[in-house]
């Protein structure tokens, strides 16, 4: 293969030309998934004006790891595109949830199903379609219902990112993924979707060609930089959730 | 537990476990009804739907076995059982809008007599949480609820409307309260089977609408 280098020698070179006022989606479902180095990354290099599409802000669980609400936290951030802008347990608090509260910070609140059917029908070239889902609740007021077949539908709009930011198990040089086990989650529908896609790979990258065609989760063609994820410490990888009280 | 009575937390997964038929494809939502997976209930074949794609999931790994790539919609990292798959996002959706889950059970603040639920906004809440409960909510085949039956200031949470937003709208066939396993009917509960300790008229005083009664009411078995 002739083409360009995929591979960059670090997270920070990764993300060094991200704009100010970028949408940027992070895959991740907890923890497995999260591009947890590329978010960190982005704190350094200090884009601002950002809109950030993720399942979740984050915070909810320990240990803390980079999440949207770090990046909110640094200032960085315009808007939210998630599932959750409040914890799933009425009685936690996010860290994102008071800068949402007091106007500093924009979100548009999504449900997953939609949010992730968004991120696709973007990569697949729909412009919108038409979902079950929130029909006769808040979320659908004012907005554009149709009946099909009997039954009441909600128009929901396909929704294109910049930069996808994801985390895969094994990358070839060619940019081809495999993911493990639950870390596949958003991260593929995102890499459609995205103008580039940045990957932060678990394992040694391998020749193109390493990856039987048959066995590759997304194809190199989504994937534009990939950086090799560096041994702890210097390297952030899933930790193992602490147990909370009830 | 704190001070309620008739089932704990346990025994109302417990029960709702028991409503699974053979073969089901089946979501837990967080909180008590991933406890629903605890419950025996001998050789029921159950495949267990996560909605970030883990399709097949088992039991919660052991201390020290845990893959941390590998966690179900609570967060837990769990184990697979044989013949699990794994798919995307857009794809685990696509299994529940597209009608493949034959069960759904999740928590709510609220279940109207109507079928409608809350569970994701408290009042005077700017945003939510609403994760995959709306999907679910729309398009599984059945949507279970679990939820303890008053507030701690002693109002019921089974109720003529929901003045809390809802989740989606006349879709909860079975709920399953620590007082007891009920079916809305639109004018009001229809009460199945009483947890032990419990009284008709108890239950009546702290539900909405017209309560009406299985003949030959059961009490609920409780294991253990």
């Amino acid at each position: 293969m002739t083409q360009k280098s995929k591979l960059r020698g670090s997270f920070a070179e990764a993300v060094a030309d991200i704009p100010d006022g970028s949408t940027i989606a992070f895959g991740g479902f907890a923890m497995p998934g999260t591009p947890f180095n590329l978010i960190k990354a982005l704190m350094e290099q200090g884009a601002k004006r950002l809109t950030l599409i993720g399942n979740t802000t984050g915070g909810a669980q320990k240990p803390r790891m980079p999440d949207i609400g770090m990046l909110v936290e640094n200032g960085q951030v315009a808007k939210v595109i998630c599932a959750f802008t409040a914890a799933t347990r009425p009685t936690d608090t996010l860290p994102f949830t008071k800068y949402y509260e007091s106007g500093e910070v924009e979100a548009e609140l999504v449900p997953q199903g939609t949010l992730a059917e968004r991120l696709r029908a973007a990569g697949a070239g729909i412009p919108a379609f038409y979902t079950p889902t929130a029909v006769g609740t808040e979320l659908a007021e004012g907005r554009e219902t149709r009946m099909i077949n009997g039954r009441e539908y909600l128009l929901e709009y396909a929704l294109p990112v910049d930069y996808a930011f994801i985390r895969a198990s094994t990358a070839d040089t060619a940019g081809n993924l495999r993911f493990h086990r639950a870390q596949r989650n958003f991260c593929p529908v995102m890499a459609t979707a995205a103008r580039v896609t940045i990957a932060e790979i678990d394992n040694p990258i391998v020749a193109a060609g390493s990856i039987d065609p048959d066995d590759v989760h997304t194809s190199g063609i989504y994937v534009h930089r990939l950086v090799q994820i560096p041994p702890e410490p210097e390297g952030l990888w899933p930790a193992k959730r602490q147990e909370r009280k009830r | 537990m704190s001070g309620t009575k008739g089932l704990n937390r346990q025994q109302m997964a417990d029960r709702v476990a028991r409503e699974f038929q053979d073969g089901w494809i089946v979501n837990l939502g967080v909180g008590i009804p991933t406890m629903c997976s605890n419950t025996d209930i001998g050789d029921t074949d159950i495949t267990y739907h996560s909605e970030n794609g883990v399709i097949g999931y088992g039991a919660v790994a052991a201390e020290g076995h845990e893959d941390l790539n590998l966690v179900n919609a609570g967060g837990q990292n769990v184990t697979l059982k044989p013949g699990a798959a794994v798919v995307h996002h857009a794809d685990s959706f696509g299994v529940i809008r597209g009608g493949h889950i034959d069960a759904t059970v999740m928590g709510a603040y609220q279940v109207s007599m109507n079928g409608d639920f809350a569970n994701w906004k408290l009042k005077g809440q700017k945003g939510g949480g609403i994760g995959g409960a709306m999907d679910l909510a729309a398009c599984a085949k059945r949507v279970f609820i679990i939820l303890e039956h008053v507030t701690r200031d002693g109002g019921s949470r089974l109720v003529t409307a929901c003045d809390l937003p809802v989740t989606a709208r006349g879709v909860v066939t079975l709920v399953a309260t620590n007082y007891g396993l009920f079916e809305p009917t639109r004018t009001g509960f229809h009460l199945r089977e009483i947890a032990p300790g419990l009284t008709v008229d108890e239950i009546r005083a702290v539900t909405g609408g017209v309560l009406t009664v299985a003949d030959g009411l059961k009490q609920i078995a409780v294991g253990g």
